[in-house]
């Protein structure tokens, strides 16, 4: 695989302009499907480099780092877990699949709770950047054959471990199976992702209600992230009278876990889980909805249509 | 460039940790804890007394709070001195006021610096908590077990030296160890270190030269991190410290004895607009029943036996 030129533009989807679009409509009448992502993950500490990105900001080991994620696994997990159980909520597990091999014990919490999970890699000190697509494949091919032999589940979604892709990811994941990606930002709507193979669907899975994003680069206090929370929450609400949306709440242990953190945020999932409008929902039957209801197909074909130039 | 083969072999991927510094184990799921006459929290409040050198080297990298215009910066290098001159005797005055017997991070060459200064700690009945030479000697993997350990000696000795105390704990600077730091530390006669943030309860760690223990210590309730990190103000600082400790509380409760780590700043707390914010978490905190205030070394003794 040589190197190819940069590209302008992704081109892995059709610009849909939000009104007009075909009406979704979630199981059960529900108005908004609301999905929390948990990322357990495993960061090494003594992990090998990649030319395109050092795993740590200090030499290995950096220990304050290492041991601030490995917070997350001994002690906050469990405090996540409880406000979740709480508010009804089942996660969807951004999972190192590593992490299966390291605490099955976190694992084995989660799969009791009927908990899905996702790819999130390997592990989140190692980056899809400069890998060949056979060394892509490989790590996809890890994925599914850990989460099966631990969980017995098929996986039906990716997130690449942090963050990293090619250009190619798309369609070496549909190939493999995949169902859906969270890799992309663009839209409050599972969409149609233009893949060589398969059905592959965006879904929505926000960067501005993730907890990293929110604590570790907004700078946002606890108590705001609950207030951001409820907002984004009351606004989607009120919108998905018109049609169902979705929203995402992505979660670390090692941030939201942290004992002067867990109170606002459980307040807020409360809060959500006490409207009646609301599908408390995974990933996998977010996208399994969204075929069966024919919503995969309407809005592709009012994609290609748009495209057309039928505006 | 393509990645080496090798890159997809994990040779450390297995059961636990991917190292063999200390065992993985749910904080939930452990035996409780318990603290002398039954406290539910051990409050451990850790005062950082640090000294930064105008020629202090960029690399690796820089500690926390480092001086960051071009040289010479006097505008970093005289603020942080602030905290040596005014800001330390500032919070010692409050602990005073409050009875407490407390923990003070210092910078080994503060002992030459401003001996007066640690005078005050120890007759103020303070534990000295070894923090490295100053804050332009980090701890790396890049540093050869020599020239780490001569940093780690000579830090101990002046302290030592300097206080008659027995200094058995160990906080690097910027929290920063190397593969080695461990080893070296127990080899000095270190008992305790407070670097690794993953935990709320003391755990031992193993090291070649015998076992240390892992003290909390609250990086992200740490009031240098809120203020100079977050840019978050004094109140929001307050409200996160007692949420904190309510939560902590709470589980005492249900899962035993747990620890509340308040570390301070000398250039930050010991502001003359910020010292009363302390008051006011010191008041909240010590309004509850049930909370033992104790220096960080006492706190490990507690534990020792128990973990």
């Amino acid at each position: 695989m040589g190197a190819e030129p940069m590209r302008s533009d992704l081109g892995l989807y059709d610009y849909l302009p939000w009104p007009g679009r075909p009406r979704i409509t979630w199981p059960g009448g529900k108005k908004l499907a609301v999905w929390i992502a948990p990322n357990i993950e495993f960061y090494e500490y003594d992990p090998p480099n990649n030319p395109t990105r050092t795993p740590w900001g200090r030499p290995n080991p950096d220990v304050l780092q290492y041991s601030h994620r490995d917070y997350g696994n001994r002690a906050g997990w469990q405090r996540m877990m409880a406000a979740m159980d709480q508010a009804g909520f089942r996660g969807s597990v951004s999972l190192n699949v590593a992490l299966c091999d390291h605490h099955p014990e976190i694992i084995r919490a989660c799969a009791d709770r009927g908990w899905e999970f996702f790819s999130h890699g390997i592990y989140n000190t190692r980056y899809v950047y400069n890998m060949t697509v056979d060394q892509e494949r490989e790590i996809i091919r890890d994925a599914f054959d850990t989460v099966r032999k631990h969980t017995g589940q098929e996986l039906a979604g990716w997130l690449s471990p942090a963050l990293s892709n090619n250009l190619w990811t798309m369609d070496i994941l549909a190939e493999a199976g995949i169902r859906y990606t969270c890799d992309m930002f663009h839209d409050d709507q599972p969409m149609p992702v233009k893949v060589k193979s398969g059905k592959l669907i965006s879904m929505p899975y926000s960067l501005e209600m993730n907890d990293v994003i929110v604590y570790n680069s907004q700078k946002v206090t606890p108590r705001h992230y609950g207030e951001i929370i409820r907002r984004q929450f009351d606004q989607l609400y009120r919108e998905s009278d018109e049609s169902g949306m979705v929203m995402c709440i992505p979660l670390h242990p090692y941030l939201v876990g942290q004992p002067h953190r867990i109170d606002a945020f459980a307040e807020a999932i409360d809060y959500i889980a006490g409207h009646d409008g609301v599908w408390q929902a995974t990933g996998r039957e977010i996208a399994e909805a969204y075929h069966a209801s024919g919503a995969y197909d309407a809005m592709t074909a009012a994609a290609a249509k748009h495209a057309q130039g039928d505006r | 460039m393509s990645l080496p083969e090798n890159y997809l072999d994990y040779p450390a991927r297995r059961y636990g940790m991917d190292h063999d510094r200390y065992d993985w184990s749910d904080m939930f799921a452990r035996k409780p804890i318990t603290w002398p006459d039954g406290a539910r929290i051990a409050l451990s409040v850790v005062t950082h007394v640090q000294h930064f050198p105008l020629d202090m080297p960029a690399k690796p990298f820089k500690a926390p709070g480092a001086l960051s215009m071009p040289y010479p910066d006097f505008r970093y290098f005289t603020h942080r001195v602030y905290g040596n001159r005014i800001g330390v005797f500032r919070i010692l005055r409050l602990l005073a006021e409050k009875g407490l017997q407390t923990s003070f991070a210092v910078n080994g060459c503060i002992a030459t610096r401003y001996p007066a200064l640690l005078k005050a700690v120890v007759e103020g009945g303070h534990e000295v908590v070894a923090h490295g030479l100053d804050m332009g000697k980090v701890h790396h993997s890049g540093l050869s077990p020599e020239d780490e350990n001569a940093i780690i000696a000579e830090t101990l000795r002046l302290l030592r030296g300097a206080t008659g105390q027995p200094v058995e704990g160990w906080l690097s600077p910027g929290r920063a160890q190397g593969f080695n730091t461990p080893e070296l530390l127990a080899r000095n006669g270190i008992r305790w270190n407070l670097d690794w943030a993953n935990d709320d309860l003391p755990y031992p760690m193993r090291t070649s030269e015998g076992r240390l223990l892992a003290m909390p210590l609250a990086y992200e309730t740490d009031d240098r991190v809120v203020a100079n990190e977050y840019f978050q103000s004094e109140p929001e600082w307050v409200q996160q410290v007692k949420d904190r400790f309510d939560v902590l509380y709470r589980e005492s409760a249900d899962y035993g004895g747990r620890v509340m780590s308040l570390p301070l700043h000398s250039w930050v707390s010991g502001m003359p607009y910020r010292v009363e914010y302390l008051r006011e978490v010191l008041d909240y905190i010590l309004g509850h029943d049930g909370v033992w205030t104790a220096p960080v070394g006492q706190i490990a003794a507690a534990a020792e036996g128990q973990v």
